[in-house]
């Protein structure tokens, strides 16, 4: 069968199990009686050997397998868990990683089969070993339930664990002269009522003969409680390929494979039962002694992972932007209707159906919005692995606190985010923590802690990267800039603390006195800093000596439409994202000073900058000089600088369109908006004017 | 030199017909996204002089570029017949042309057209042919070219 439209399904999935498993490996660390979060490891183990098989990855697979016979060793507290063992799961996972990457890379898993991780694996169970004998069925069983879907992958029914009941049902068929065969069918990963395509299936079946036993379930299969595929023992008078044809002809049904149940498996095994050696054999002693429980198991596993991939649907970031390009395209026709409105007679019924509108347009705006929005937690879940991974490499103890993880940004956003952020902990972990004796002379606890603290502030979310290390040494700093011949050593000594601790986001600049492996090859921060930009987002550093550092990223919620303050600068219309934005003023123009050469102005305490915008846009003003000025105070971090404008329109929200690579050259202006008359407004960056 | 179009030989293409000042150029249909009147261009601050500003094609924001000031003629006088002919080439945004007016749509054999005769004019680099239409000669304009910044 051709897996390859399963690709992306295989590698969300896989990844998603893969972080799981770091996850709870990094809690079974911590808590290494956790009976959940052991039989946590033993399902995402075993999910992925069951993809990974059926994908035909068998490296993968083989991996996978070894590491859920590990687990499910512990599960039955035959292995403890110890460090060593912690080490090389997570060895194992950094190999999974590797798999996954190849394949969507080149869609094959490579050729590492990571042999060394394998004999370790067999080297815990062996010593082990000796413990072993009392419950040895149990967890043998195990191992082969699971193993079954690997030597067969796409014929999973004959994994099917007959009762008491089936079995007599089964001879009682046989003797009646029918056919018995197993069967698996595969749903369409697309279809969207598993429910009632498993019903045509039944009821395809029926037809010609009966069925036996499922696997799920039939009431779970009929209350849609399987993932895309489940299997049958039936029994008919038709012959198997008639049968599958049938089942086959139901639309939404990818496939169906099916066999002669043997019964001679089932005998074979009532022979094997005494031997208890026989991986065969104790898979089918455990489900004739425990009847009821395997298959219970069974269905609890799936309820479990199961009810998720019912409760949301996976869907195209592309279709997404369509639809998010059409409520723009609405919201600018939103927009026009508005403002014809206010030209036209006051016409009450009218009005009323704008503002209705109005709010609709608004409520469909949000909604496409929260639709892409996810929570950074798919992002900042592999941290703490990093962390723990980090402390060991570097010999330093340190803790990753982490709060806000349920904090939603755009998928764009998140997507992107991962990066910097990891730049930013190493960065903590390597440079900013001290070494445990410069701590304990410090009167610091030994072990440094870094904190990721993510939260919503108006239309943007913070996160903030903060660590209690030594912070930055800006005389070193300083020093530094001198050297590389940043700075004269007069500048160097006038510049200000802050304007210091800016070089460090220029390119190749790294204070560590060596080069480490975790950072200090000065690419880093630059590439922070330009990655945050490049989501229109900022990055902000404060930074006491000897006390820590605090990185602050703020991003903006979504990239796609935006509240702005409509201006007017020399008859051109431009729009400042009102995130930016502080307060508006009003000036004398007596009020301006020059101070150094620059023009500023003196408010409330605060000494700010001016910058008149007709000279940066290039056009005449058209404001009369000696009236007073509106000022549209920006910030940016701690900085303040005020904007000389014409005219203020008023507050508007705007869809933000791309110029094109072609045209947009002049980096203070971010994108442009068409208004609701049609014509277009660009957007001022005010960030950039800085 | 007229090797080069030899491998289009007796290979008819269509070209759309516009005129800057006196001289007629054409452009290749298969470019040709749409042919709109002269609207409202927004300026953009700080970019080459050609490129006139931005305007609103049906919700998209498409920059529009002077072939004139490109082919350092001197600056476009907008009358009723002023044309903005929006080019789409492969791997590039739309882009908007301001022309004096569009003629006709004209179809040209490959084959008989001709690059003599180019050396001496000052628009060389954007034209790669000439082609012949009855009396009326046309110089085929090189999109690449022009559209190069």
């Amino acid at each position: 069968m051709d897996v390859s439209q399963y690709l992306d399904i295989f590698l969300d999935e896989a990844k998603e199990h893969l972080q799981n498993l770091n996850t709870q490996v990094l809690e079974l660390e911590q808590d290494s009686e956790n009976m959940d979060t052991i039989n946590e490891i033993f399902r995402a183990a075993h999910s992925l050997k069951g993809m990974a098989g059926t994908m035909g990855y068998k490296r993968m697979q083989t991996l996978t397998h070894d590491m859920e016979n590990v687990f499910s060793e512990v599960r039955t507290g035959n292995i403890k868990v110890n460090a060593g063992m912690i080490d090389v799961l997570f060895q194992c996972l950094d190999a999974l990683e590797e798999y996954i990457g190849n394949i969507q890379d080149s869609a094959d898993e490579g050729e590492n089969d990571n042999e060394h991780l394998i004999k370790e694996l067999n080297h815990i169970l062996e010593t082990m070993g000796g413990e072993e004998a009392p419950s040895a069925e149990a967890p043998a069983a195990e191992s082969t339930v699971a193993e079954a879907p690997a030597d067969n992958a796409m014929e999973k029914w004959s994994q099917i664990e007959l009762k008491a009941d089936d079995k007599k049902r089964v001879e009682e068929a046989a003797a009646a002269g029918k056919n018995i065969y197993g069967v698996t069918v595969y749903v369409q990963e697309s279809c969207l009522l598993k429910a009632a395509r498993a019903f045509l299936v039944f009821k395809a079946i029926e037809e010609s003969g009966e069925i036996i036993c499922a696997n799920p379930a039939v009431q779970d299969i009929e209350d849609e409680r399987f993932g895309f595929d489940f299997s049958l023992i039936i029994s008919s008078d038709a012959e198997l390929d008639k049968v599958l044809k049938s089942i086959k002809e139901i639309s939404e049904i990818a496939d169906a494979f099916g066999g002669v149940y043997e019964e001679e498996v089932a005998e074979e095994t009532e022979e094997g039962e005494d031997a208890g050696q026989e991986i065969v054999a104790v898979k089918n002693e455990v489900a004739k002694k425990e009847p009821a429980s395997a298959p219970s198991k069974n269905t609890e596993k799936k309820s479990g992972n199961k009810p998720q991939v019912n409760r949301t649907v996976r869907v195209d970031i592309e279709k997404l932007n369509v639809l998010m390009n059409l409520v723009s395209e609405l919201i600018i026709a939103k927009n026009s209707l508005v403002s014809s409105a206010t030209t036209t007679e006051n016409n009450q019924a009218f009005n009323e159906q704008i503002e209705y509108l109005e709010s609709v347009t608004t409520n469909l705006h949000e909604s496409v919005m929260k639709v892409r929005m996810v929570p950074i937690e798919s992002v900042v879940n592999k941290f703490p692995r990093m962390i723990r991974d980090l402390s060991k490499q570097l010999g330093k103890q340190m803790e990753l606190y982490m709060s806000g993880e349920e904090t939603e940004l755009d998928r764009t956003v998140v997507d992107e985010i991962g990066d910097p952020l990891m730049h930013l902990l190493r960065n903590s972990a390597d440079h900013g923590l001290e070494s445990a004796e410069v701590r304990m002379e410090r009167g610091k606890p030994v072990s440094g802690s870094i904190f990721l603290d993510a939260y919503q502030e108006g239309n943007n979310v913070v996160i903030e990267v903060r660590d209690d290390g030594n912070g930055i040494d800006t005389e070193k700093v300083r020093q530094k800039a001198i050297d590389r011949g940043i700075m004269t050593p007069e500048q160097a000594a006038a510049a200000s603390d802050d304007e210091i601790i800016s070089l460090l986001f220029l390119p190749s600049f790294s204070t560590a006195k060596q080069v480490s492996d975790v950072s200090g090859r000065g690419v880093g921060l630059d590439v922070v800093k330009s990655k945050i930009e490049a989501l229109s987002g900022e990055v902000e550093v404060k930074t006491k000596l000897g006390e820590g550092t605090t990185f602050t990223v703020r991003l903006p919620l979504t990239l796609a439409i935006i509240q702005a303050l409509m201006v007017v600068v020399g008859n051109e219309k431009y729009a400042i994202s009102l995130g930016n934005i502080q307060t508006i003023e009003d000036i004398e123009p007596g009020e301006i000073k020059t101070v150094q050469s620059r023009e500023v102005i003196h408010l409330r305490g605060t000494v700010i900058p001016i910058i008149r915008l007709e000279n940066v846009l290039d056009v005449e003003s058209t404001r009369n000089p000696e009236e007073n000025m509106v000022v549209v105070i920006v910030k940016k971090g701690d900085k303040l600088a005020g904007l000389v404008i014409d005219e203020l329109i008023g507050q508007q929200e705007i869809v933000i369109k791309s110029m094109g690579k072609y045209i947009n050259k002049c980096k203070f202006i971010s994108g442009a908006t068409i208004l609701g008359d049609g014509e277009i407004a660009l957007i001022l960056d005010a960030n950039a004017l800085f | 030199m007229a090797n080069e179009l030899s491998t289009n030989f007796s290979e008819i293409i269509q070209f759309i017909v516009i005129n800057i000042g006196d001289e007629q150029y054409g452009i290749d249909i298969k470019y040709i996204d749409n042919i709109v009147r002269m609207q409202n261009i927004t300026r953009v601050p700080k970019v080459p002089c050609y490129l006139k500003g931005v305007i609103n094609l049906r919700g998209e924001v498409i920059p529009v570029m002077s072939l004139r000031l490109k082919m350092d003629l001197e600056d476009d006088e907008i009358t009723k017949d002023t044309r903005i002919i929006i080019i789409k080439l492969d791997q590039h945004e739309p882009i908007g042309i301001i022309v004096d007016s569009v003629r006709e749509v004209v179809n040209i054999d490959m084959s008989l057209v001709e690059k003599v005769g180019l050396e001496n004019r000052d628009d060389t680099s954007y034209v790669q042919g000439i082609g012949k239409q009855g009396e009326a000669l046309i110089s085929l304009l090189d999109l690449n070219a022009v559209l190069q910044e």
